[in-house]
């Protein structure tokens, strides 16, 4: 590295090099490796000086360079190479002509820095005090511990969120989904076009079990009215408290007329067995009325419930404790 | 005020004097036992109010708390990633001395909204460095606690004393005994192993 023609060159050791460049590669004209910087030694399975340049390394990118003649024409342009005996650290660099026809080269490990940092055993002392590898590799831990603290925050949210949506959609009182969740869902059955059949159920007597005895025997009746419910329908059907004393099931792939006759006969007679709250008997019974969706060219959920709605009046109007089918399509 | 430094009070209180003790904290500041989200803002006055609950319930200074928490956010196991990110400021404890000017500025290129006090050091003589910290009130005597730590994790021997000239700024007088006083722990950038 002798004079230059046009700004005064100067002449630098080749540890003053090694300390500014850490890993360089010194070649000469004919592409022999004549010196290495100190950590390009460091990752390198086998003594760099000697070696020739085309052989030891790997040039990826820009492809076709296989000479040292090729390689002139690149000087100065971003390449990607690698050890050939270390093929997993990435390299990156430019090459540079010497007055004396040899070629200094300039490496870095680009995106591979952490990975190379763990497999070589890497140390500040190995980067040049102008680069920014430290801060890199800082700054990487730094983002994995905010991703992991993000992470946890949106799972507590996302905890929160369903303990919300939950709460929205469940009747307080019963446990059993409220007014907003059956609409829902029956919005859902009627997309999927699952045929399913739906109950309206409307307590009897149950006014006179609240007047005479009092909101606490009336909450208590509620709940044993969701409990027969429960027992009384399969795991799938959606039990739903809708008013007061309002119930409506929705049983999903149920539209057999006389099965579903069997279900709310059911339900009539568990509900029929007189409810015991602090000594006092309460007797109530159930009045259902019951449609199916499959009585419908394009079944609409108002229009479903109001038929089930009818057909529960029906029942009312029959005698109470008694179960009515929807039958045409009106 | 960032979640994170009302999280880090939260999390030293927890970790030390255990659940029951940061329960009585959170009932005193009025929040719920789950407390403070790292990831969120608060307002300003949260971390006073947190420190100052946890001197009534701890009988201890606010000052001795702050310089605890320091002490805890390096040499504690909840504290190793940070222990770690200013490890990576220094080979040795000079060095890390000198690294603490770029905290404030490595602080922000993770977390942009992280605004930590502008940290200077000057050097009046050989081994002596002050420290000086503007901005959030007391963040000096946790930086003494860190300082503190960190000599350790170095192996370096130092004598520290905190200062309030005036309110809005805290120095930190360091002074280097030895340097390699005792075995430091060991630092791999690729992680410790």
């Amino acid at each position: 590295m002798a004079g230059h023609s046009t700004a005064a060159g100067f002449p630098v050791g080749a540890e003053a090099l090694g300390q500014v460049m850490p890993m360089h590669l010194c070649l000469s004209a004919e592409g022999t490796i004549i010196g290495a910087g100190p950590t390009l030694t460091k990752i390198s399975p086998v003594p760099l000086i000697g070696l020739d340049f085309m052989l030891a390394f790997d040039l990826r990118r820009p492809g076709g360079i296989a000479s040292m003649a090729e390689l002139a024409r690149h000087h100065g342009q971003r390449l990607h190479l690698a050890l050939r005996a270390a093929p997993d650290t990435g390299l990156r660099g430019h090459s540079l002509p010497l007055d004396d026809g040899g070629v200094l080269l300039n490496l870095s490990f680009g995106i591979d820095l952490p990975a190379a940092v763990r497999q070589h055993r890497l140390n500040d002392s190995d980067f040049a005090p102008t680069e920014l590898a430290i801060e890199l590799l800082s700054l990487i831990e730094v983002m994995h511990l905010v991703l992991a603290e993000l992470r946890d925050l949106n799972h507590r949210l996302q905890g929160a969120k369903s303990r919300a949506e939950e709460e929205a959609q469940t009747d307080t009182l019963t446990g059993l989904r409220n007014r907003r969740a059956m609409d829902a869902h029956l919005r859902t059955l009627i997309a999927s076009g699952e045929p399913f059949g739906l109950m309206h159920i409307d307590l009897d007597y149950f006014k006179q079990v609240n007047d005479s005895l009092g909101h606490a025997a009336g909450d208590h009746v509620l709940q044993e009215v969701a409990r027969v419910l429960a027992g009384t329908t399969r795991k799938f059907d959606i039990v739903a408290r809708v008013g007061g004393d309002e119930f409506v099931v929705l049983l999903p792939g149920l539209v057999d007329m006389p099965r579903l006759d069997s279900v709310a006969q059911r339900i009539i007679d568990r509900l029929g067995v007189p409810i015991l709250f602090e000594g006092q008997i309460c007797r109530i019974s159930a009045s259902i009325g019951t449609t199916v969706s499959t009585l419908y060219a394009s079944p609409e959920p108002e229009i479903l419930l109001a038929d089930a709605d009818r057909a529960l009046y029906a029942s009312k109007h029959a005698g109470r404790s008694r179960a009515t089918l929807h039958r045409s399509t009106g | 005020m960032h979640g994170l430094i009302i999280r880090t009070i939260q999390g030293f209180l927890r970790d030390t004097y255990g659940p029951g003790l940061w329960g009585r904290v959170a009932r005193r500041v009025g929040v719920g036992p789950e407390g403070y989200e790292a990831m969120l803002h608060y307002p300003d006055d949260s971390a006073e109010l947190v420190l100052a609950g946890a001197a009534t319930e701890l009988g201890h200074a606010r000052e001795t708390i702050l310089e605890d928490i320091g002490t805890w956010l390096v040499s504690s196991s909840s504290g190793q990633p940070l222990r770690r990110l200013l490890r990576f400021g220094g080979v040795d404890f000079t060095d890390f001395l000198h690294s603490l000017e770029d905290l404030p500025g490595r602080a922000r290129l993770a977390l942009p909204d992280l605004d930590l006090p502008s940290l200077s050091l000057h050097e009046p003589g050989v081994g002596h460095y002050v420290l000086t910290c503007r901005g959030l009130p007391g963040f000096g005597h946790m930086l003494a606690g860190i300082v503190k730590a960190m000599a350790d994790d170095y192996g370096a021997l130092v004598v520290l004393d905190h200062d309030a000239p005036d309110p809005s700024a805290e120095t930190i007088n360091i002074r280097l005994v030895i340097t390699d006083h005792a075995q430091g722990r060991q630092f791999a950038l690729a992680g410790d192993s």
